[in-house]
């Protein structure tokens, strides 16, 4: 327990390198562009580890996810029981989750993009299985009476159709496990996270604010890119009428 | 065949037997409930029947794979079912798509079925949420067609048409058929629409059961039990009078006479004829009044007649029409004429009460398609 936690208490005594010989830290002003210069490079690798995690975390989510929606679309009753089972995964504490895995897969950044993918199924398998069932019904039965099979009205007509349902769950998992991997660095998974948890240790805030702010502005360009995706795949969304 | 829904203690459908010929509309009319939507989509498989069989041209529906049935049998449902997300083009290339045509057989045939149903090709690059419901449900029956294939099922295709739009899309759904010539199974809980859109109607009672299976003048003259009776209304008889032309019925002669013409043998002639009125005549016989017995007093037909030969009736136009002209006219007789305003006849009540009360129209009676529709 404390080794697991030691890594909060690691101060690096180089976190305090001010090379521009700016007098921000020593005013410790809440925020020292200055500072920020000159460290700039010390949040490239948990910014890459935070992509990773993220990344990782949503597309095994959605995978799984979207396996689980499929199969539960074809066989109505097994819906509340996925519905039931994601939601209990999406209601344990990510950390108590880190605890959990320890003895199974350790410390690291595999342990914490478990605990993120198990977040994120709730949130995909919930809107997948409403955007299937959202498809209206005559369209369906339309499509299986003019000749499709099962698998390509699911193909080429329910999923889409429930499309802009899909990229909306994944734009609610991509930025809450952007905010959540934080956390993983309690799991030793790296990340943003590590520099807020160094940053809050001292009176100086702007390492967390830098760390904070990339993490909001990731969270931004995922958001926008999944905007962006869902435009260009529903073209008809936008037809006038 | 028959249907009983699993858990369910009635049939459906019950032991519904009937054959429908090649090229012709069978209607399938009854109230909610009867079992006609449950049996037409037995023919797809889109329902599985419980027992019996159907068969197209002589091959069971029950042997093969249910989507290849499918894509060989037309499906128009009445809420359309059009697929949002793809362009009025790739709804209409939907199962051509399936059947793996080449993409510009596939482009071309869109086109062509695009001309046919009346829309614009550029039409075919919209959503069809751009189009109204008429546009919508014509490129429902586009998809329809798209593989031409010979067997269409429609479900009430035009139940949620206000209606002056669906009176418009069934006469052009009718001239189609003229010219297509398939076989089409028609569902609609409206006898007006069976009546129009029918070769053939099976009237179905609740559970499926056939209560008549008929022409629609059948129908109309003789309605099998009082179900049907009730079903098709107290007002079969007017009914019957769409179904005809005015041209159809025998017409009355009135004696004719052109200005100039001695009077005396008209006089014998009005006395004589089944209509007691002369009519007068230019030299190309379109009518241009009405003589009256102080007009044929003298030694000569005059160049005016006392009354005006109105009202005419057309023809081609339908009889429950040419009847309305006559009845809101206040005149006994009306001259009927072609379409060069030269006088075929002389329509009466009498006639038309006679039409009605005579056997023969069953065996005059003409295809939906070649019906005259309004």
């Amino acid at each position: 327990m404390t080794e697991f936690l030691a890594v909060t208490a690691a101060v690096d005594e180089s976190f305090f390198t001010d090379r521009s010989g700016g007098g921000c830290i020593q005013e410790n002003r809440l925020f020292c562009p200055d500072w920020v210069t000159d460290n700039y490079d010390r949040y490239l690798d948990p910014t890459l580890e935070h992509l990773i995690l993220v990344g990782s975390a949503v597309a095994a989510g959605f995978l799984i996810a979207f396996a689980l929606a499929v199969f539960a679309h074809r066989h109505r009753w097994l819906q509340t029981p996925f519905l039931a089972g994601t939601g209990i995964l999406y209601t344990i504490p990510s950390i108590s989750f880190f605890f959990l895995l320890l003895p199974l897969t350790g410390r690291g950044a595999m342990t914490a993009i478990i605990a993120l993918t198990a977040f994120n199924l709730q949130i995909i398998f919930r809107n997948i299985t409403t955007g299937l069932r959202n498809v209206p019904p005559d369209v369906t039965e339309a499509a299986r009476g003019i000749g499709l099979t099962r698998s390509q009205v699911l193909r080429q007509v329910e999923l889409p159709l429930a499309l802009p349902e899909i990229i909306a769950g994944l734009r609610i998992a991509t930025v809450s496990t952007v905010a959540l991997a934080t956390l993983a660095v309690f799991a030793n998974g790296g990340g943003l996270g590590a520099e807020i948890v160094t940053g809050s240790n001292i009176t100086f805030k702007t390492g967390i604010i830098v760390a904070g702010s990339i993490a909001v502005l990731m969270a931004i360009l995922f958001d926008a890119v999944l905007l962006l995706a869902r435009k260009a795949l529903t073209p008809w969304q936008r037809a006038a009428p | 065949m028959s249907k009983r829904y699993p858990g369910a203690e009635a049939f459906a459908v019950e032991e519904l037997d009937f054959e429908v010929p090649a090229g012709e509309i069978c209607v399938l009319v009854g109230p909610s409930g009867c079992g006609k939507t449950t049996a037409l989509r037995m023919v797809n498989r889109t329902v599985e029947m419980t027992s019996g069989d159907i068969s197209i041209g002589g091959n069971s529906i029950r042997e093969g794979d249910p989507a290849q049935l499918r894509r060989e049998i037309g499906y128009v449902i009445q809420q359309i079912g059009l697929f949002p997300h793809r362009t009025i083009a790739e709804n209409i290339g939907t199962v051509p798509t399936l059947l793996n045509w080449e993409k510009d057989r596939v482009r071309a045939r869109s086109a062509e079925l695009l001309e046919l149903i009346g829309l614009d090709p550029e039409y075919g690059d919209r959503y069809p949420s751009q189009l109204s419901g008429g546009q919508q449900q014509r490129v429902g029956v586009a998809r329809a067609l798209a593989a031409d294939p010979p067997v269409m099922l429609m479900d009430e295709p035009f139940g949620a048409i206000d209606p002056i739009n669906r009176s418009r899309l069934q006469n052009e759904f009718l001239r189609l058929q003229a010219e297509l010539r398939k076989t089409v199974l028609f569902v609609t809980h409206d006898v007006d629409e069976a009546i129009k859109m029918g070769d053939r109607v099976a009237v179905l009672k609740k559970g499926g059961r056939l209560a008549q299976f008929a022409s629609p003048t059948g129908l109309l003259m003789e309605p099998a039990d009082d179900f049907v009776e009730d079903f098709v209304g107290a007002d079969r008889a007017l009914k019957r009078l769409a179904l005809m032309r005015v041209r159809d019925v025998d017409l009355w002669t009135a004696p004719l006479a052109q200005a100039g013409d001695p009077c005396e043998p008209v006089r014998t002639a009005v006395a004589a004829a089944e209509v007691p009125h002369a009519l007068l005549v230019d030299n190309e016989s379109r009518p241009l009044g009405w003589l009256s017995r102080r007009d044929l007093a003298g030694e000569s037909v005059p160049e005016n007649a006392d009354s005006t030969a109105d009202p005419l009736i057309d023809a081609d136009s339908v009889l429950r029409d040419g009847l309305a002209t006559l009845l809101q006219s206040g005149s006994l007789y009306a001259p009927v004429v072609d379409p060069r305003g030269r006088l075929t006849g002389v329509l009466s009540v009498e006639i038309v009460s006679d039409f009605l009360s005579s056997r023969e129209a069953s065996e005059s009676e003409l295809s939906a398609a070649e019906r005259p529709h309004d």
